[in-house]
């Protein structure tokens, strides 16, 4: 039951909202336009809007010049690589933590929360050099696993936080039905948990793709994601703007196309469950 | 309550969590802090050697770190003040009877999916572009002259770019929260005769006080490590201007290749992070009591 | 076959116990209802049963084999619990035959026991449902399919009917019984209503804070309670334990009387009283009064009573079925 309104108020309201919503998108709107646009167009005074030659040389461009399909499959199998092995690691974990507690889980749960309060700077230079040492600058699996770490306490907090709801009776039931572990957590828990363990990895893939300290940092060529395809744009040669929002777009409309289907899981994973 | 097999099992399945992120941040950190004490440049490799707290005192005492650190402070509370202050007012008007929420929803909350690398080069150039940028046409269609946004207020433009990020956030936990308003307690406010000014300040504002705490600590710990923007935008300029505390240590470390001086600004960096996680591991870990 | 024996089991949790070493016999066929108020361990023991807790010492032996140390899937005992625990994203058919799929059943044994299970629980048309789209009876009768598809040496019921409503409930209790008449299989049944256990039990085994107050049967814990917990608790209305000159009298320290156990005259009568209220239920009419020095006493009367709140009675308790109870609360014959 809403409180009683006149509609007159209800479309005053509805249009100060949309005005809002409109100019928070807007960028993201003008980047979309402006990927359609010629170069010139793009750096047209007073701005084109809608009336142009809607043209997709762009995407040709960006592909054919710094090949964008190597960068997006990197992106890809960084995101989803890293979060599949992530979660290897952190469902059986968090199976630990919710449905076997010990006395110290609680303070297991801060603590691997706290490694996510590390602030990247403190340890960028021994994971360089170690890098460097070690050959793995500019490889996937070295950035994958990065990746993979600086997320797995986000995993395992939101697999943790979907698990409590699970009543500890029925994997009990199981378990008196004469399930072994293996079968109880591949039957009984795992099909239970799958929108859970679903919203989980759609966030941790969302953060991975978006990463662009260790990204920035430790991949120049071959391992770049997208977003060192993106920072390839700020120093540019000639008129760039066009193919920077087709750049741009490309980059991040699978993502934010994920990011709306899972935006209602989002909140209690930033949150670690603060906010449900 | 478990039984003992299960207990066994359930060391033997955390296990393998907690070990690899011990080694993530205990091994690095115990590196970084040995760095911090030793004369090493990568440039002069076969001179290394131990010098104490030099490094600590010669970052400390370094008029950029000054800088540095009042940028980085500015930076978050700036960005802070504009995403909360915000996202209040967004929540607010979102959570309104209003026509089409759902798609609403969905504009406001998108800035948040950008990569930061492309939000700052869409706002550094289609935007903020003195010559052929929106807002540039916006201020000359009004007869003024347009801003010269990354030249003259480069701070300034580097938390415009932020805080749109970062508003979507603020916006959809906020909003979460208020949907959490006993719908109820709505209607007695009003039979209370509360108008909406009082009914915000004593019934809405002590409902999501706690959501604003979350939305602070989680921006901060995000905001004191603000790389990516800076990257691609002033690359840390004019001068310092825009160079704060994660960028001043790249800098060391990865242009000027001085590990010992990076190493000590990394340790600074951790310690001003510490002090925020203390207050959001004490709220998270009350929230995990019920 | 189906006994069950525990030798001095007892249960800590850290530092604080909560079942202070039971001995008990349940026989095989034996419908045994753990009874008592909430907090008395009752639970705990069936999970020890069960062996979803460990012991922290005795013994546990099934059919005469030790059975402490193993696991609860390898007890070949099956378990009713409260909640129903039914696998949500598993059809009514999934759900009885998943204990059988564990085990390695061939699909057509399996088919065969799973039918046999749904026609005896009026299921077969509900075979392919999720739960969630079944009445709470219905669940209640999938948790118990699941349970006897495994034919297991004993089943173990925990507070199984406390989410019905109280219609279900008496018709549940109904059903349960005759699975057993049917099966006679060993069933251990926990509950803290003691209607429940006074109308099922073969044996009913009364705790009080871990330990085990009394065994017997319904009647012997009604007719001779062993002291002033299991006299209160069986029963009800409750009985009246009346201390003073009335026990001194009768050579005890507490003497209680059932509500149904006294005589009660408008003229006179040993114990004078003032009504309460009386609650008139048609086949019974129940007294609250004050009994002069004596404090609050409640009595049951066949019928209508023509009682009203203030008028003075006299009540006289039934010497033959009146208990009496030593100063430690044992009783004393």
């Amino acid at each position: 039951m809403a409180m009683k309104q006149s509609i007159g108020k209800r479309v005053g309201v509805t249009i100060l909202a949309w005005t809002v919503a409109f100019l928070i998108f807007f960028p993201i709107l003008w980047t979309f336009i402006t990927s359609f646009k010629s170069e010139l167009d793009a750096i047209a005074m007073p701005p084109k809007f809608l009336f142009f030659n809607w043209t997709l040389e762009n995407y040709a461009e960006v592909q054919s010049r710094s090949n964008y399909l190597k960068y997006a499959f990197n992106s890809i199998v960084l995101s989803v690589g890293a979060n599949i092995l992530g979660l290897l690691v952190a469902v059986p974990a968090a199976w630990a933590m919710a449905f076997a507690p010990g006395k110290r889980t609680k303070d297991l749960l801060m603590w691997m929360l706290s490694t996510k309060m590390m602030p990247a700077v403190g340890v960028l230079v021994p994971i360089y050099l170690l890098f460097r040492d070690l050959g793995l600058l500019d490889s996937l699996w070295g950035i994958g696993f990065v990746l993979m770490l600086l997320n797995l306490p986000i995993l395992i907090w939101m697999l943790y936080t979907y698990f409590k709801e699970i009543p500890i009776d029925i994997l009990e039931a199981a378990r008196m039905d004469g399930a072994s572990l293996f079968n109880e957590i591949v039957y009984v828990l795992t099909p239970m948990a799958v929108p859970g363990i679903a919203s989980t990895m759609l966030l941790a893939i969302i953060l991975s793709w978006n990463e662009a300290f260790w990204t920035l940092n430790l991949a120049t060529s071959n391992a770049a994601p997208l977003t060192a395809f993106i920072a390839s744009y700020s120093a540019p040669e000639g008129f760039f703007w066009a193919k920077l929002s087709a750049a741009s777009t490309l980059a991040i409309a699978p993502i934010l196309i994920l990011g709306w289907f899972s935006q209602k899981q989002l909140v209690r994973g930033l949150t670690f469950g603060a906010v449900k | 309550m478990a039984t003992q097999q299960t207990s066994a099992a359930a060391r033997v399945l955390v296990a393998p969590s907690v070990v690899l992120l011990f080694l993530w941040m205990i091994v690095p950190l115990a590196m970084t802090l040995y760095f911090s004490s030793l004369r090493y440049s990568l440039l002069d490799a076969e001179n290394i050697g131990f010098v104490g707290l030099q490094n600590y005192t010669a970052f400390l005492s370094d008029p950029d770190f000054t800088s540095a650190l009042l940028n980085t402070l500015i930076l978050v509370g700036s960005v802070l003040a504009i995403s909360v202050g915000g996202g209040i007012l967004v929540a607010l008007l979102m959570d309104q009877p209003v026509f089409g929420q759902n798609a609403l929803r969905l504009m406001v909350i998108a800035p948040f999916f950008v990569m930061p690398t492309v939000s700052a080069l869409v706002w550094k150039n289609l935007l903020m572009n003195p010559d052929s940028g929106l807002f540039a046409w916006i201020a000359r269609s009004f007869g003024l002259e347009p801003v010269v946004w990354f030249t003259n207020y480069p701070m300034l433009s580097v938390i415009i770019v932020v805080s749109w990020e970062w508003l979507p956030f603020a916006s959809l936990i906020l909003l979460t929260a208020l949907q959490s308003l006993d719908e109820e307690q709505k209607e007695a406010a009003q039979l209370d005769g509360a108008g909406p000014f009082s009914y915000f300040f004593y019934i809405v504002l002590p409902h999501i006080a706690r959501a604003i705490t979350v939305v602070i600590l989680i921006e901060t710990i995000f905001l004191l490590s603000v790389f990516a923007e800076i990257y691609v935008t002033t690359g840390g300029g004019p001068g310092v201007a825009t160079t704060n505390i994660p960028f001043l240590v790249y800098k060391e470390a990865l242009l000027n290749f001085d590990v010992g001086s990076a190493s000590a600004g990394g340790i600074v960096a951790v310690v001003l992070a510490n002090i925020v996680a203390i207050f959001l591991m004490r709220i998270v870990g009350r929230n995990l009591e019920g | 076959m189906g006994s069950i024996q525990l030798k001095s089991v007892r249960k800590a949790f850290g530092a604080v116990s909560v079942i202070n070493g039971v001995d008990l016999d349940i026989k095989n066929g034996e419908f045994a209802v753990f009874v008592g108020p909430s907090g008395c361990g009752k639970s705990t023991l069936l999970r020890l049963i069960a062996g979803l807790e460990d012991v922290t010492s005795g013994q546990i032996l099934i059919d005469g084999q030790d059975a402490t140390d193993i696991g609860p899937s390898k007890r070949g005992l099956a378990m009713v619990f409260q909640s129903y625990a039914l696998y949500p994203h598993m059809s009514v058919r999934g759900n009885i035959a998943f204990a059988l799929k564990m085990a390695g059943e061939k699909a057509d044994v399996i088919e065969r026991k799973v039918s046999k299970a749904a026609a005896t629980l009026n299921l077969t048309d509900y075979l392919d449902r999720k739960p969630r789209q079944l009445s709470g009876g219905q669940r209640q009768r999938v948790a118990i399919g699941r349970a006897i598809v495994r034919e297991p040496k004993a089943f173990l019921f925990d507070e199984p009917l406390s989410n019905l409503d109280a219609s279900l409930r008496v018709q549940m209790r109904v059903e349960i019984g005759e699975l057993h008449n049917d099966l006679k299989t060993t069933m251990i049944y926990v509950t803290h209503d003691q209607v429940e256990a006074m109308t099922m039990a073969d044996k009913i085994v009364v705790l009080d804070r871990g330990s085990v107050a009394q065994v017997g049967t319904p009647l012997e814990l009604y007719n001779r309670p062993n002291g002033l917990f299991v006299a209160g608790f069986i029963g009800s209305p409750k009985m009246n334990f009346i201390g003073g000159a009335p026990a001194a009298k009768r050579g005890a320290a507490t003497i209680g009387i059932r509500p149904e156990h006294v005589a009660i005259s408008t003229t006179d009568g040993e114990w004078p009283a003032t009504v309460r209220l009386a609650e008139h239920l048609g086949s019974d009419t129940f007294v609250h009064a004050e009994g002069d020095g004596l404090g609050p006493l409640t009595l049951r009367l066949e019928g209508e009573a023509p009682l009203k709140p203030d008028q003075r009675i006299f009540v006289t308790p039934r010497e033959a079925n009146l208990h009496k109870f030593d100063k430690d609360g044992r009783r004393i014959d």
